[in-house]
């Protein structure tokens, strides 16, 4: 399968997102330049982390006006999975892509570490292949991840089962308010990861990408590269019509999503 | 003409850097200094001579741009 | 028109230089003139006090690609590829202005890495600041680590180590020392030359404006009550604008349109200009009314002496400047042509099509001025050197009392002390992962850095010890190389060749100089012994608040190969029932070290002695053990001796414990004080490693094959350290106390309420 990781001035982890997809996974990868609205028939699309247009004004809030993310857009409404990674997931925020907004850490440092996360939900393209209530120990880096949804948004968002990861102690236990020690940087409800009502585009803070290979310290991020793999590989199988990135459909077509 | 756009947090959201310069605040005596929010202050020079115009737009580009409205509103000033 | 000799005198210059000037222009310069001559002339650029005993260092060697000379070295790392390497300073802008100071710092040394044609892929820092108690080190601290933090983190590069120190000495004077390493196909290093008449001459990156005029003059001088006032001699940095410049001046190189690049670091478009000119045996004329400005109304010399970050200067193939034009306005950068190659020799500025400026390149870089200052031992030395510990043991009382009696609380104090004590709180706020490469995370030793597309990993380290060569600086400096390339040993990696910052104070006095001197000459001395070469560093002259110096502060960037990165090694005890081997003798010395600063509250005493040979003997040593697998851990033995170093063995392991047994060293007459020399005492040349009880014969037998002292002093296991001397028990602790001491310690001195 294609994985299309689009690459803003100022992404950092747009090399590194490349490298577990191509050499951990053996599977395509393309940059995909900003200001190009070609998504050069990816299957899924990567926003990678980085500082994007130096995360100027407000993090992801430049990013979201370049040429490639009405592609984006579209790919999504058809159903076509996106991961917003760290800036990525900034990104996508500020895109309207997913609910809520980031703010600063509230600890005000940037926090470069191993966290702990629960998945919370298996039924996203990013988590199917994972069990409901396991732990994953990824890395994080980052200054503003502190994510933030206005009440009612967030009731929303809980009961409609879009929180997909939260941070927690290594048994999985959630702390009782965001100022628990396990939670990295103050998020409401611990939230490390959402989805959109559609569940085909995820948004997560800590970076999958750093936890593939065993010299760095950890291997829980395959999860979420399995999963996605693995979501690819049933779609193709289905007796559904193909989903997007296929060569076969002809575009403009309506397509059955997730 | 200049508009002037100003940015906060909404009340709702908590701010940390506001709460760190409130408590340097108090650690040197200001004890009467009860809050402090922090926000965003941006001068947009605008080609039009009309207030009600400047207005219009710079509440557009505040709307679009300057301001995430899920977590920040906006107060405009049209003038000089 | 003459200048004014006060107007001469605020450009730094002295008389005679003045009057060289005129001798080489060959007429009185004007104010521009002045002004570059004041930056190319200041100790931070033409290194006129430091040249001559520079030249006495090794700089040669079969893996050295490119030495001192360029803006950064580089060495052969195998499969055609190069390791590009340097330290550079950033101090006395930190102090004055912390986050921007060191920012500037970070992105002035990944400028040298890149402009080599180095993708640059690891960052470490070593700083050093007054005690974090002293009211304002804390807010220092924070600025300078988030000034590191937001620079580094933004453009995506990932600082994996570095060392931190905390002595009165550097109260006034912080010191700021940034380490940048990239990786380059061989083929593919760029020279920061100008050569061939016609070529064009261009500029690239931020627009020029005010900020840090004469910066390269305030580091070549003391700060006193004014430095206040020199707070626009500060640069303001650009992360994101540095990575715009760093992807399209990698993407330019591989063109092949380039002939040179250079970046504007210290003295701007002077010194980049002038150098690219001087190295190509070549001229260049630019006009500055070319130049893009962001502020109004500038002069040729304002624009001449800006130090606007994030600029670089390139020379194009002739005919190919529209390719270059091409790749720079894909990332929104706009190369502009500001001038030409020549083939006169001059720098040649003008304004508008006139002339203002003229000035021979040579006048400016190889004949500047090069000083043979006098030297004289200091006379702090001799009773510096004097400690009686006989009279310390029974009449100077510990400053934490009830100390002498317990080596339990001595140990706590160590570990808990800022120097020794878990950086966690800092490196944590440093991205040290960015680009999946980083092997060994930050506190574990020496950074490691995998170089993908290969098996290959390089390890890196800085260090340095102000205490050890204020006491002595030849031995110090010595100390200081050993040290580095230890913990590159240690990783598993064979040292291949270093990179210097050395921090002294003001050159023209002698007892400073008679420091520089003797520094440069130890680290030549250990350079060559130890096999590392130097390809390059920095010099930082002028440490001094009305008139007291720092510790003369040589840094040692070491970096070193692993050919399989999966044989790298850290420090942590890998397992229980493992036995601890310790290579090399303990002599029990003291002089200099934590444990008389943090205890006794004394610097006195000689440095440990070093033997160069049995350094070399160990480090083969280590290396040819990890490279066979045979240990499972190594940590060096340096601050507070093979107590801490055991201690720190045990940490990040969820509480396991060790338990050894060493021998007493007789030092005085009191008991206490002997057992401290033999726990805490800080002989060069140890490392202790952890060893499954199968590869133990083999270990001992190849120690003893390359005549390097080893004995099993003890077994990991448990959950307390347990360490006994001359068979008494003298440290018997929680380690998870222990532990959580060592974590806790330096976070605060930060604590905050909020979250």
């Amino acid at each position: 399968m294609r994985f299309g990781v689009v690459v803003f001035p100022g992404s950092n982890c747009d090399e590194d997102a490349v490298h577990a997809v191509r050499h951990v996974f053996t599977q395509e990868a393309d940059y995909l330049w900003h200001k190009d609205p070609d998504l050069k028939g990816a299957d899924v699309v990567i926003l990678p982390g980085g500082f994007a247009h130096g995360d100027y004004l407000r993090v992801g809030a430049m990013a979201r006006f370049s040429p490639i993310m009405a592609a984006v857009r579209a790919f999504a409404d058809r159903g076509g999975p996106v991961l917003g990674i760290c800036n990525g997931f900034q990104i996508l925020l500020e895109a309207g892509m997913l609910r809520g907004a980031m703010l600063r850490n509230r600890t005000l440092k940037y926090r470069c570490e191993h966290v702990h996360l629960r998945v919370e939900v298996t039924d996203t393209p990013f988590t199917c292949a994972v069990r409901a209530g396991q732990v994953l120990r990824i890395p994080i880096g980052h200054g503003e991840g502190n994510y933030y949804a206005p009440p009612e948004e967030l009731e929303r968002l809980e009961t409609n089962r879009q929180v997909v990861l939260r941070y927690t102690d290594p048994t999985g236990r959630v702390g009782d308010d965001s100022t628990d020690e396990w939670n990295p940087n103050g998020s409401v409800h611990a939230i490390a990861a959402v989805c959109n009502a559609a569940r085909n585009v995820v948004g997560m803070m800590p970076h999958p990408e750093r936890a593939c290979e065993p010299l760095l310290g950890g291997e829980d991020g395959r999860a979420i590269f399995e999963s996605i793999i693995e979501w690819f590989r049933a779609a193709e199988r289905s007796t559904l019509p193909p989903a997007v990135g296929q060569a076969t459909e002809p575009a403009g077509e309506p397509v059955a999503g997730l | 003409m200049r508009a002037r756009v100003f940015v906060t947090l909404k009340p709702s959201v908590f701010d940390p850097q506001g709460q760190t310069i409130a408590d340097a605040l108090h650690s040197l005596g200001y004890t009467d200094v009860a809050d402090v929010r922090q926000g965003k202050y941006f001068e947009l020079d605008l080609a039009t001579d009309e207030a009600a115009q400047a207005k219009q737009l710079a509440a557009e580009v505040a709307d679009k741009v300057l301001a995430n409205p899920v977590i920040e509103s906006y107060r405009i000033e049209v003038g000089d | 028109m003459t200048i004014d000799p006060e107007i001469r005198e605020r450009h730094g210059l002295k008389p005679d230089e003045y009057e060289r000037i005129v001798s080489f222009l060959g007429r009185e310069p004007n104010l521009t003139e002045l002004g570059i001559f004041s930056v190319m002339w200041s100790e931070h650029c033409s290194y006129k006090s430091s040249r001559v005993h520079l030249r006495t260092l090794p700089t040669n060697g079969p893996q050295v690609l490119q030495g001192p000379g360029e803006n950064a070295g580089a060495i052969d790392i195998g499969e055609g590829l190069a390791a590009v390497f340097k330290i550079e300073s950033h101090n006395h802008p930190s102090f004055i202005e912390p986050y921007q100071g060191a920012a500037t710092g970070v992105g002035g040394i990944i400028r040298d890495i890149f402009t080599m044609g180095a993708r640059p892929i690891a960052l470490l820092n070593s700083l050093r600041f007054g005690p974090l108690e002293a009211p304002g080190t804390a807010r220092l601290v924070e600025g300078v680590v988030a000034g590191i933090a937001g620079y580094g983190n933004s453009i995506g590069i990932p600082t994996v180590g570095g060392e931190i120190a905390f002595e009165p000495s550097y109260a006034g004077n912080p010191l700021v020392n940034v380490f940048c390493l990239g990786i380059a196909r061989q083929p593919d290093l760029v020279k920061g030359i100008a050569s061939g008449a016609g070529n064009a001459v261009y500029y690239v990156g931020a627009k020029t404006g005010r900020d840090g005029i004469h910066g390269a003059t305030m580091a070549s001088a003391e700060f006193d009550e004014k430095s206040a006032e020199k707070r626009p001699a500060v640069q303001v940095g650009d992360p994101f604008m540095e990575k715009l410049l760093l992807e399209a001046c990698l993407e330019v190189m591989q063109t092949g349109a380039l002939i040179g690049l250079q970046d504007m670091g210290a003295a701007g478009l002077t010194c980049s200009t002038t150098e690219m000119g001087s190295r190509g045996g070549a001229g260049v004329e630019i006009d500055v009314s070319l130049v893009p400005q962001r502020e109004a109304g500038m002069t040729p010399y304002e624009i001449m002496l800006s130090e606007s970050q994030e600029r670089m200067l390139l020379v194009a193939k002739r005919g190919r400047e529209a390719e270059i034009e091409r790749v720079f306005e894909k990332w929104d950068l706009h190369a502009v042509k500001i001038g030409e190659v020549t083939h006169d020799g001059m720098l040649r500025v003008k304004d508008r099509g006139r002339v203002v400026a003229e000035v021979p390149n040579r006048a400016l870089t190889d004949d500047a001025p090069v000083y043979r200052r006098p030297f004289s031992e200091p006379e702090y030395l001799r009773e510096a050197h004097d400690l009686d510990l006989d009279v310390l043991g029974s009449g100077l009382a510990p400053v934490l009392p009830r100390v002498s009696t317990d080596q339990n609380r001595a140990l706590l104090a160590l570990l808990a002390s800022p120097t020794v004590a878990s950086k966690r709180w800092i490196y944590r706020q440093y991205d040290h992962m960015v680009r999946t490469n980083t092997i060994n995370l930050p506190g574990l030793g020496a950074g490691v850095i995998r170089i993908k597309g290969t098996e290959r990993a390089l390890a890196m380290s800085v260090d340095g010890n102000g205490r050890y060569c204020y006491l002595d600086p030849c031995r110090g400096a010595m100390l200081a190389v050993a040290e580095a390339a230890r913990n590159v040993a240690c990783a598993g990696a064979r040292p291949l060749g270093a990179t210097n910052c050395l921090n002294f104070g003001n050159p023209e006095r002698p007892e400073i100089m008679w420091q520089f001197a003797s520094a440069v000459e130890g680290l030549g001395r250990a350079c060559r012994a130890l096999g590392v070469p130097i390809t390059g560093g920095n010099v930082s002259l002028y440490n001094e608040t009305d008139g007291k110096a720092i510790y003369p502060t040589p840094v040692v960037g070491v970096v070193g190969l692993l050919e399989q990165a999966n044989r790298v090694v850290s420090r942590r005890f890998q397992g229980s029932g493992d036995a601890i081997v310790l290579f090399g003798d303990g002599h029990g010395e003291l002089g200099g070290s934590e444990y008389l600063k943090v205890v006794c509250n004394l610097v006195r005493g000689v440095p440990p002695s070093v033997d160069l040979v049995a350094e070399r003997a160990l480090q083969d040593l280590i290396v040819a053990l990890s490279d066979d697998s045979l240990i499972r851990s190594a940590h060096d033995c340096s601050d507070g001796g093979l107590a801490v170093a055991v201690s720190e063995c045990c940490f990040d392991r969820g509480g396991m414990g060790a338990e050894i047994s060493i021998a007493g060293t007789r030092v005085s007459n009191h008991d206490w004080l002997n057992d401290a020399a033999a726990l805490f005492g800080e002989s060069a040349s140890r490392v202790v490693v952890s060893v499954t009880p199968d590869a133990l014969a083999s270990v001992l037998e190849r120690a003893a094959v390359m005549k390097v002292p080893a004995r099993v002093i003890g077994q990991t296991g448990g959950n307390r350290l347990r360490m006994a001397v001359d068979g008494r028990m003298v440290i018997e602790h929680s380690v998870d106390d222990a532990e959580r001491m060592w974590s806790t310690a330096v976070g605060q001195y930060f604590a905050r309420r909020v979250a």
